[in-house]
């Protein structure tokens, strides 16, 4: 696709748009934003959800269009785009350091699967997520579901604190 | 968002801020390019759409309805969570009903204006979880069959199927994993816990052989559907090693028979059907045309 100058402007403008959850993290940021193209019918930007359940798309694709539209883009489409799947090796380094900075601790590096069975795990998950408050290098798990569908419950034991993580996905 | 009053934020008119999450719903599909592949049977391949996607919706349901009554707080918010995952991919599967058969009926139409007979899902989704180790139980085997289901799937001929199966083999390894912690932890827990959870496999059993008996709709649709036979030995390794370190059994129990020769996914369903249709429909029918 031939990058217009417009179109570049409506990539920088999408760029902006933030996660209705995670609002320190823009949509680029997260790896939903997929593409920003802009043809002589309009700006079409795709995106991908997070969990097939998330209920922030529809919020996201609003914001998407009003942002746009307040740049002066009349016509905008959003399209969701399914594959390949989102995973949360998509987060940026920024947005990495945004969550931390948050008190969200990021995502390790996502699970590999290949196509034999999918292995099932007796035990919660021996991973090392160190403390997005007091930064001790190793904290314990409470729950692999978190308030949102993309983050788990943890628990610091150096300073007592809770707080979520980015589940590998 | 900034209103002057609560009322005003409910007001359609407002399009620029919403009132909650899980309002002004689009469809889930929306700018998906949804052609059926050519040589792919559109019909069959919107009936199996409809099988999978009623799995999830009816178990999605049950689990809804442990909101507010699971024993702890990070339960209640993992139950809730595993529910949403499997309404989402309801939602992606019966909008892909709806454009693969060329109705282009959206998923509202399913889910709220089919009869009983009309739902395609397996009765083990439908089962009524009289406690926590029901649930438990029902999770860990739906959960892990269809996470063996979806694993194939994701090279059907149809890549809009092929697309959310590989979404939803990451979910399903999170909630196979819940459950089987979960099954563990009560049948090598106390004598009460052990005792439910023996009680409850000996109650979801009767509807285990149902889930690999194959369809004439999965018959079908070679390349496209996946033959549920085929991961019956993947599903009975990892059922055996999860009651293993459980220290329960696979309990002897007869299959459910079906009624007038059918079972879930030919429409025949049980008397708990009935009841879960009605508290999925009741408001949507009452108010035919109002929007989401």
């Amino acid at each position: 696709m031939v990058t217009t100058r417009a179109a570049v402007t409506a990539r920088e403008v999408a760029e902006t748009v933030t996660d209705p959850e995670l609002p320190m993290l823009t949509l680029a940021d997260l790896g939903v934003l997929r593409e920003v193209g802009e043809t002589a019918d309009g700006v079409t930007v795709s995106i991908t959800p997070t969990y097939s359940g998330c209920p922030a798309m529809d919020t996201m694709r609003d914001d998407l269009v009003h942002a746009l539209q307040r740049a002066g883009f009349e016509r905008v489409e959003v399209r969701t785009v399914l594959h390949p799947p989102w995973s949360t090796d998509w987060i940026t380094e920024r947005g990495r350091r945004r969550l931390a900075e948050a008190g969200i601790a990021p995502p390790g590096a996502a699970p590999q699967r290949g196509d034999g069975p999918v292995p099932v795990q007796l035990l919660p998950p021996r991973r090392r997520v160190s403390c997005p408050h007091c930064g001790a290098a190793d904290t314990e798990a409470v729950s692999e579901f978190g308030p949102t569908a993309c983050k788990a419950l943890r628990r610091c034991p150096a300073c007592a604190e809770p707080f979520e993580h980015v589940k590998e996905i | 968002m900034a209103f002057d009053n609560a009322y005003e934020a409910l007001a359609d008119a407002h399009d620029d801020a919403r009132w909650a999450f899980g309002t002004g719903f689009e469809d889930p599909l929306s700018g998906v390019d949804t052609t059926v592949p050519s040589g792919v049977d559109g019909e069959g391949l919107a009936q199996y759409c409809l099988m999978l996607g009623d799995d999830a919706l009816v178990l999605s349901h049950r689990l809804q309805q442990w909101c507010t009554r699971a024993p702890e707080l990070e339960d209640e918010v993992a139950i809730a969570n595993i529910g949403l995952d499997l309404l989402g991919q309801a939602r992606l599967l019966l909008a892909r009903a709806g454009k693969a058969d060329g109705t282009g009926r959206g998923e509202d139409h399913y889910a709220y204006f089919r009869g009983e007979h009309e739902f395609r899902n397996v009765r083990l989704a439908e089962r009524e979880h009289v406690d926590f180790a029901q649930l438990v139980v029902t999770v860990l085997v739906v959960t892990t069959w269809r996470l063996a289901v979806f694993q194939r799937l994701r090279s059907s001929a149809d890549p809009v199927l092929a697309a959310i199966a590989h979404k939803g083999v990451n979910e399903l390894s999170y909630h196979r994993d819940y459950a089987a912690q979960w099954v563990v932890r009560l049948g090598d827990g106390t004598e009460t816990s052990h005792a439910r959870t023996v009680a409850a496999l000996e109650d979801v059993w009767p509807l285990v052989a149902e889930l690999f008996e194959t369809h004439d709709v999965e018959r079908r649709l070679p390349g496209v559907a996946v033959d549920p036979a085929e991961v019956r030995g993947e599903f009975d390794d990892v059922l055996a090693q999860v009651l293993s370190a459980a220290t329960l059994e696979i309990p002897e129990v007869r299959a459910k028979a079906g009624v007038a020769g059918g079972k879930g996914r030919d429409g025949r369903h049980t008397e708990a059907m009935g009841y879960l249709l009605a508290e999925l429909q009741s408001v949507a029918r009452a108010h035919p045309e109002a929007t989401w």
